[in-house]
């Protein structure tokens, strides 16, 4: 039941409001269901030991009828203070902004601010601060994807043309895991995202650093993996800050090589499994968007080393 | 009877392969060499392309169609060339063009770029999203098999190309008389 992917283990307000929202119908239906079970004993147990009377027969109905319409009040009641708490969880503090946009099959994630030279953009991987409402709002780029961020708020779904949103009020540090919950096509399944709660401390240092152009190549095989990721077709689809690189088709690797995972939660960051993701996408992911550039094992090792430098 | 009903299964089950695509397919041989020549104005008539078996690959299957579609899209052909009504550029939904209008050609002109604006599109995209981009195109001025494009495009379309039609016959007289 605990887990990074649990609507069981709440860490955020709204996912809170839920669970217990749901222990309520849990307990009040099950009640009612030990209570069924036990008239139904009763009755077969007492089948051929006479009859009873109208009067206590009455009795008995009018009661359970009773039991039944004060259970559907206590239900009524419940998910109407659900729901106002819901809309009003983290109401009153100026809320971190954030864009999604779901693609076939990645996450785009575009930090907003009033202030446009603080806005900036990453893929795959929300980092928040905790305690700090956040508003998501939500895009879609080609279908119907949702967003499910088990552990910290229901799912919302992304209908293309349709803007949607999604707030969020995390309540403990961690690193969660969200889905895709609505079939989006070949790789559904492979569409998730991180979520990384952090202190407001955490959050500021890594915002700060996510403001910053991509460190410039050190190494001679650095530099050469600059070369041809900027040169080759790498740089059609995929922006990397402060280079000759800025597509806007595929996910933004300013900071790859600080994400916990690769292709859209699919893959740990990890040298080797970046080196099989370049050198075929289609082996790992069949029918993702990324093609298959052909390049020499020399250039591939310099641009995967080129690219976990970028943190 | 019930060897009808197999024959016809058999023939409806051969139209699926529209719809197959392999996500890994084995890079088709392509060297620069390769590369088309636009079409030649001879004495009797042009002499017919060499037969690549990409033309078929891509210009038969739905699936490649559409990637192209969305490469039109993503890597902004509209800019110049709208949904094929053109403007900056040529018009791309009539079917006799400059630099030739068969796949290939239309490979080599992504390759290597054409005179007043058409950039090069080396190393941008690769060379089988470049045949996905032109089987669209081709589908865009209706060459393709009519079971392969999407029967109703997106965008606004225009009459299909007149040289694709029967030429119209010219007004006869005598066959306006004889209707009456």
């Amino acid at each position: 039941v605990n887990g990074i992917q649990s609507a069981a283990d709440p860490a955020g307000a709204h996912a809170a409001i839920t669970s217990d929202l749901f222990g309520l119908f849990l307990g009040v239906t099950g009640l009612f269901f030990l209570l069924v079970l036990i008239f139904l004993g009763w009755a077969v147990w007492r089948k051929d030991r006479g009859s009873q009377s109208e009067q206590r027969l009455r009795l008995t109905v009018a009661g359970w009828a009773g039991l039944i319409t004060l259970g559907l009040f206590v239900l009524t009641i419940g998910s109407y203070f659900a729901d106002r708490s819901l809309a009003f969880a983290g109401a009153g503090q100026p809320p971190v902004r954030i864009q999604v946009t779901a693609q076939q099959w990645w996450w785009q994630v575009d930090y907003q601010d009033a202030v446009p030279s603080n806005n900036f953009a990453t893929a795959n991987e929300i980092h928040i601060p905790v305690g700090r409402p956040v508003h998501i709002e939500l895009v879609s780029d080609d279908v119907i994807h949702s967003l499910w961020i088990p552990n910290l708020a229901g799912k919302q779904d992304l209908i293309p043309g349709r803007p949607a949103d999604l707030d969020l009020l995390p309540r403990r540090t961690g690193h969660f895991r969200a889905q895709c919950a609505e079939f989006c096509g070949l790789q559904h399944a492979h569409m998730a995202l991180d979520v990384i709660v952090d202190t407001p401390e955490q959050y500021a240092a890594w915002k700060a650093k996510s403001l910053q152009p991509a460190p410039p190549p050190q190494t001679p095989e650095q530099r050469r993996g600059y070369a041809v990721v900027t040169g080759l077709q790498c740089a059609a689809c995929h922006a990397i800050t402060g280079t000759p690189a800025y597509g806007t088709v595929g996910p933004d690797l300013t900071r790859v090589g600080s994400r916990a995972t690769l292709a859209a939660a699919e893959l740990p960051n990890a040298r080797a499994w970046l080196e099989r993701w370049i050198a075929d996408p289609q082996a790992i992911k069949p029918g993702n968007r990324m093609p298959k550039v052909p390049m020499s094992s020399a250039d591939l090792h310099a641009v995967s080393a080129y690219l976990e430098t970028l943190q | 009877m019930r060897s009808l009903a197999l024959l016809l299964l058999c023939i409806a089950l051969g139209g699926c392969d529209r719809e197959s695509h392999e996500t890994n397919d084995p890079p088709l041989p392509f060297h620069q060499g390769d590369l088309a020549t636009t079409t030649t104005v001879m004495a009797g008539g042009t002499r017919p392309a060499a037969f690549d078996p990409r033309i078929e690959h891509y210009q038969k299957n739905a699936w490649h169609v559409s990637e192209g579609q969305r490469l039109y899209e993503e890597f902004n052909c509209v800019e110049c060339h709208a949904h094929g009504g053109g403007g900056i550029g040529p018009a791309l939904i009539d079917d006799e063009w400059i630099y030739g209008s068969s796949s290939p050609q239309i490979v080599a002109t992504l390759i290597q770029g054409r005179p007043n604006g058409m950039p090069s599109f080396r190393n941008i995209l690769t060379e089988e999203q470049m045949w996905q981009l032109a089987a669209y195109v081709r589908a865009m001025d209706g060459q393709l098999a009519k079971d392969v494009p999407p029967s109703r495009g997106d965008n606004l379309a225009g009459p299909p190309p007149i040289t694709l039609e029967k030429k119209p016959k010219l007004h006869d007289s005598n066959d306006e008389a004889g209707a009456r």
